[in-house]
């Protein structure tokens, strides 16, 4: 098992299992409505031309997200 | 604002009806499409998240009964207390649907069924609808529709809208619900310890119910290729990236404006020779009749020659730039323009969203305005209404290629100024982005100051649009909306300039009072008097500003007969336009209040008469500063 990172640090390509979502309130709920929740997968795939944000593929769909949101999602790499 | 079909749907409709059923669903799941393919209306359909933000109705009919439709905009929960998800389960809750039709993208039918078990648990009788079945099926996705439809204990149809592939089995199961010879029953196991009332436990009910769905779902779809989509992948790896993201976006804005300029200039000299030639026979006509002067004045030299330009300088690059602009919008390029400017909008206090209403204002501002519903934060929303104004619409699009073509292109047509015009409607364009960025962050830290709320934005496959029925769509629907609203403002606008222009109090006109009266202020700020009397006049549509300043021209004196880009130029240098002028006025057309339509938008969508009068002061004050320096800069040289 290796050390636990926050989304934003977890490299492209790699899958990462969701730990813990510390998002704060508006928008911690959507986060779960796309499928971000403990125990699921997410993969970074791409990052936009100015750095932010990045897609991440969760549960077959590719979805936008800004690295500040992305700070308080806790996952462990695979 | 384009849908010119809802209107026709009214309540004795409704009460005709057999049976009630609303379709719902994530976004981007192709509703509108199956609400069009059931009711042959002709709702707009695009790819991106938040196409529909407003409820559609329509009426069908299966075998021997009335069906009334409800189009729901997409949600992604029905658990959630914000914004437009209250509005959909509350209508989910209290419509007393006869049959939900629960629409779901086979692609990510794993994250839909958690929806679809949302809206399960506030109503039985529901058919679930798998669409874009073809899309999944390329993509090796094989769901085993009766196991699912054990599960979740309602008929499961397998349908591809676009190419109306399931649609009967669909309208056979929707009818065999309502009638009820399909009987749905509901499965209590998936509900267990879910409250979907109650807001506090958010997080427990949809971590219940996406386990149930992920169950469900590994029970019932096999996936065969380890990865999807592979070839949105490749594509996303160019239209996106850092290098080459930017310069494709402005390459591909460069080509659309490109085509439009080309395509528009020769449609548009045959068009103002057509109505030259019936000028010419309704002169005769009305001479026949024997016409008072007042008559063949008011109607042909007012009305007519007025509507004639409207037609002929606007059709064209609408024409063209409508459809074009729909297949963009069909491919689902647009959220990754949003994606790839969000980093410039977060900076400035606003939402990555909001350059998806930039992009719908390009064509309509109204529904660019309207379009604002797809963010969900208040404050940011307000941001992205008040800015809309920013992005010229296609009703001052012709006015900017004219002038820019007249002014900076030369009017002979070639391939070199035809490329010109597109560069500098590039640079037009990054301006207005410019702009609109700088009020955000203007507005987000002074009157609109708050805490930014999150982005999530889901992009989509792309997916080939449908090219062909596109085009007639857009070319019939919007085009055509959006013209005979020009119009209809035209006439009585060319009446108007008429009869001040031929109504004389001691020897000089009303009209020439008039510009005469604004012309100082006009000087002032780099124009004159007739082209502030043009914008003024335009105010309902700003199709009308160019029209009625040559009208203006013409009427004082000067009679040219006005047939191509060439004689306009004439017409303008003999009064006076030198290029300041041309920038001026290119500048007051992107920066002065909101058509009229666009005005009772804002005042609808924000609910406040002083948002409303903010979104036109605000732009009114700038174009007139921007005009000055402009004036006063160019003054020096």
């Amino acid at each position: 098992m290796k050390e636990k990172c926050s989304l934003d640090k977890l490299p492209l390509g790699v899958t990462g299992i969701v730990y813990r979502v510390n998002c704060n309130e508006n928008i911690k709920n959507r986060i779960f409505d796309f499928g971000i929740m403990e125990n699921s997968s997410v993969i970074p795939l791409f990052t936009s031309p100015f750095g932010d944000p990045s897609a991440y593929l969760v549960k077959n769909a590719v979805v936008a997200l800004r690295n500040n949101d992305c700070k308080d999602i806790i996952v462990t790499p695979e | 604002m384009f849908s010119t079909d809802k209107s026709s749907f009214n309540k004795k409709d409704v009460s005709d009806c057999d049976y009630k059923i609303s379709l719902a669903g994530n976004p981007n799941v192709g509703k509108s499409t199956i609400f069009n393919e059931l009711t042959g209306l002709r709702q707009h359909t695009g790819n991106w998240t938040g196409k529909t933000v407003e409820f559609a109705r329509g009426c069908c009919k299966i075998k021997d009964a009335r069906f009334c439709i409800t189009d729901l905009p997409g949600c992604y929960s029905l658990l959630s207390f914000s914004g437009e998800e209250v509005v959909t389960r509350e209508c989910l809750i209290q419509n007393q649907n006869d049959c939900v039709v629960i629409v779901v993208d086979c692609g990510v039918i794993e994250r839909n069924l958690s929806f679809a078990l949302q809206v399960l648990s506030v109503t039985k009788n529901a058919v679930l609808c798998l669409n874009l079945c073809d899309e999944a099926e390329k993509n090796g996705i094989k769901i085993d529709c009766d196991e699912l439809s054990l599960n979740l204990g309602t008929p499961v149809v397998k349908t591809c809208a676009t190419g109306k592939k399931g649609l009967d089995e669909l309208k056979k199961a929707i009818y065999n619900v309502c009638s009820g010879k399909t009987k749905c029953f509901r499965v209590e196991r998936n509900f267990e310890g879910v409250d979907i009332l109650s807001e506090k436990n958010y997080k427990q009910n949809i971590e219940k119910i996406s386990q149930i769905g992920n169950k469900i779902s590994s029970d019932c779809v096999k996936y065969e290729k380890s990865e999807l989509n592979a070839c949105t992948r490749k594509l996303d790896k160019i239209l996106t990236s850092k290098t080459t993201g930017i310069p494709i976006m402005l390459a591909m804005l460069g080509i659309l404006f490109w085509i439009t300029v080309v395509g528009a200039n020769y449609p548009s000299e045959w068009l103002s020779n057509l109505f030259g030639f019936i000028k010419e026979k309704l002169y005769i006509l009305f001479d026949f009749l024997h016409a008072p002067d007042v008559v063949t004045g008011l109607l042909i030299d007012g009305v007519y020659t007025t509507l004639s330009w409207v037609v002929s300088v606007m059709l064209p690059p609408m024409a063209i730039f409508f459809p074009l602009f729909s297949l963009v919008e069909d491919s689902g390029y647009l959220p990754r323009i949003a994606f790839n400017l969000d980093r410039y909008f977060s900076k400035c206090g606003a939402h990555g969203k909001q350059s998806l209403a930039m992009a719908m204002g390009l064509g309509c501002n109204a529904c660019g305005v309207t379009g604002c519903r797809i963010i969900e934060s208040p404050k940011e929303r307000l941001i992205a209404i008040l800015t809309n104004n920013f992005m010229p619409c296609n009703g001052r699009f012709p006015t900017i290629i004219a002038l820019l073509l007249m002014f900076f292109a030369g009017t002979a047509f070639t391939l070199s100024s035809s490329l010109e015009v597109a560069a500098l409607l590039i640079g037009i364009i990054v301006f207005c982005i410019f702009i609109t960025l700088v009020i955000s962050k203007v507005l987000s830290v002074t009157i609109l100051k708050g805490e930014q709320s999150g982005f999530v934005l889901e992009l989509p496959p792309y997916r080939k649009p449908q090219i062909l029925k596109t085009i007639v769509r857009s070319l019939l629907d919007r085009t055509l909306f959006v013209l005979g609203r020009a119009v209809a403002v035209a006439a009585p606008a060319g009446a108007i300039i008429w009869i001040l222009a031929n109504v004389h109090i001691s020897d000089i006109s009303l009209l020439k009072y008039c510009t005469d009266f604004l012309d100082p202020f006009g000087r002032f700020i780099g124009v004159d008097g007739v082209i502030i009397m043009a914008f003024i006049l335009g105010f309902p549509a700003n199709e009308t500003v160019i029209p009625i300043i040559i009208m203006s021209y013409m009427a004082s004196g000067t009679l040219v007969d006005y047939s191509s880009y060439d004689q306009l130029f004439q017409l303008l240098s003999m009064n006076g336009w030198t290029i300041t002028t041309a920038v001026c006025t290119i500048i007051l057309c992107i920066l002065h209040y909101p058509c009229s339509t666009t005005c009772l938008t804002i005042k609808k969508e924000t609910g406040s008469l002083k948002w409303t009068l903010v979104s036109m002061a605000l732009p009114t004050a700038m174009g007139i500063v921007l005009c000055m320096i402009t004036a006063g800069v160019m003054r020096l040289f």
